[in-house]
């Protein structure tokens, strides 16, 4: 059986991995972006960005200061027997990797603005369980810093305003949060459910690796019209102008009330950090994403 | 690519009037990390005629707040990126007023009103790209004194002596040329 230490062990080397390196297909995402550029500072910001992952690929830094707060999303299958307390050990994970990596110590009080230095606290790391069948067992882990965070919003959109009103709101967002998130960002966005399930969704859309299209077809071609859309804006890496504002949209969906039409977007910055760990046989293995 | 200029403090208006909107930019010599709490504080002091622990006229302010690993030698900076600086907009201009700040380092940009009011008193507007922390702290060579850590390592004053950190752009010059406002595909 799984024991506490392993799970831990897997948690802080997920921690380390997203905090040092960014998914291939985000890196490949940035150098097809760069080919695509002709305005010269542009050029410059994606340079700057693709040599700042080598420096911390080779020297085993964090990406960037703002090592953001981890944001685990956990699929737990119902038949899995397990002794250990996932909550306890991703937040004594959260405080290893702090110290260890080290990531900056971003969790305060939100009211005294007290700073927990662990990266742990009240509510503190994010888990989303969701429960599925079997005995399997999948960790997904996002690193989101502020400045794409900050940016998140929710549109209680009025019921039948359908596909145009969605796409007009998500690129008035990216318009209007311009260089600030980190572009070229990757947008997730999240289409019904309920307020909360709608953020929710922009969030875990995020999850999905750009080269991967969506299932759904239909969302597949807003997804599509939209980033066509959103790189006309202008806004350019780092905002500075350029045909690259964002690496992807990325949508998820869920049913909602008959009077209801939520829509969620989160950003998440170029640093992209992302890390996966799946159970196979009793080993809790992380996949280089 | 324009041609790379050489930028040390202390910087003279005249120097601050020859950098364009667009310009590449390598920074050496002395500069302060300040971001949310410490602009808080260091306008309660100067608003009650209190000094700032170290004098920032003609100088340069970085919006970063630093990832700091603790050596047995002191602290060492291992990721240093700039943080958003249109957080500070509704301080911004009464802080560049008050310290006489020369040159802001940040991302993002400001807002048109605080770009205006930055130009006008003679204070450019550089960046630095946002995430490439690892990369700005190479250029650290040495930090010299840390104020504030109270506020925590994040929010502290950090006063660092940096060799050729570049690229750094020009986004908003003291003609009030904008790059943010430019658009340019």
């Amino acid at each position: 059986m799984l024991t506490k230490s392993e799970f831990q062990k897997t948690a802080v080397e997920m921690l380390s991995r997203a905090a040092t390196t960014l998914p291939k297909d985000v890196v490949q995402a940035l150098k097809l972006c760069k080919t695509k550029e002709t305005n010269k500072i542009a050029r410059l910001q994606l340079d700057t960005m693709l040599c700042n992952l080598g420096l911390a690929k080779k020297l085993r830094s964090s990406i960037c200061q703002d090592t953001g707060i981890p944001i685990f999303f956990v699929k737990l299958g119902s038949e899995l027997k397990l002794s250990l307390d996932i909550n306890r050990t991703l937040a004594d994970a959260v405080r290893e990797a702090t110290q260890k990596i080290p990531l900056r110590a971003n969790i305060v009080d939100p009211l005294s603005r007290t700073n927990t230095g662990t990266n742990v606290g009240e509510g503190q790391p994010i888990v989303h369980f969701e429960l599925v069948h079997g005995k399997g067992l999948q960790i997904d882990l996002l690193i989101k810093g502020a400045g794409a965070e900050n940016w998140s919003r929710l549109f209680m959109l009025k019921p039948t305003a359908g596909e145009e009103a969605i796409k007009r709101a998500v690129l008035l967002t990216i318009e209007e949060a311009a260089g600030q998130p980190c572009p070229p960002t990757i947008v997730g966005v999240g289409i019904g459910g309920s307020g909360d399930i709608a953020c929710l969704l922009s969030k875990k859309a995020l999850l999905r690796p750009l080269g991967r299209k969506n299932p759904d077809k239909k969302l597949a071609r807003i997804e599509f019209e939209l980033k066509n859309a959103a790189n006309e804006l202008g806004i350019g890496p780092m905002g500075l102008g350029g045909r690259t504002t964002v690496l992807g949209i990325r949508i998820a969906k869920a049913a909602c009330h008959t009077a209801s039409l939520p829509l969620a977007i989160n950003f998440q910055c170029w640093a992209a950090r992302r890390a996966s760990a799946r159970l196979v046989g009793n080993k809790l293995k992380v996949e280089a994403p | 690519m324009a041609k790379l200029i050489e930028l040390r403090p202390p910087l003279s208006d005249q120097k601050i009037r020859l950098l364009k909107a667009g310009d590449i930019v390598s920074l050496s010599g002395t500069i302060v990390t300040a971001r949310d709490k410490a602009y808080a504080r260091a306008l309660e002091l100067l608003r009650s005629g209190k000094k700032l622990p170290i004098d920032l006229r003609n100088g340069i302010v970085y919006h970063c707040g630093p990832l700091v690993r603790k050596t047995p030698r002191g602290p060492k900076i291992v990721s240093a990126g700039p943080t958003t600086s249109a957080r500070l907009n509704d301080i911004q201009v009464e802080f560049v007023k008050r310290t006489g700040v020369k040159a802001l380092v940040g991302k993002g940009g400001v807002s048109e009103d605080v770009a205006r009011e930055l130009a006008h008193l003679g204070c450019v507007y550089l960046t630095f790209t946002g995430g490439a922390g690892v990369l700005a702290a190479q250029a650290i060579e040495k930090v010299e004194k840390v104020f504030w850590q109270d506020l925590g390592a994040t929010e502290a004053l950090w006063v660092l002596k940096v060799k050729d950190f570049k690229p750094l752009v020009v986004a908003i010059d003291t003609f009030g040329d904008n790059l943010y406002l430019r658009k340019k595909i």
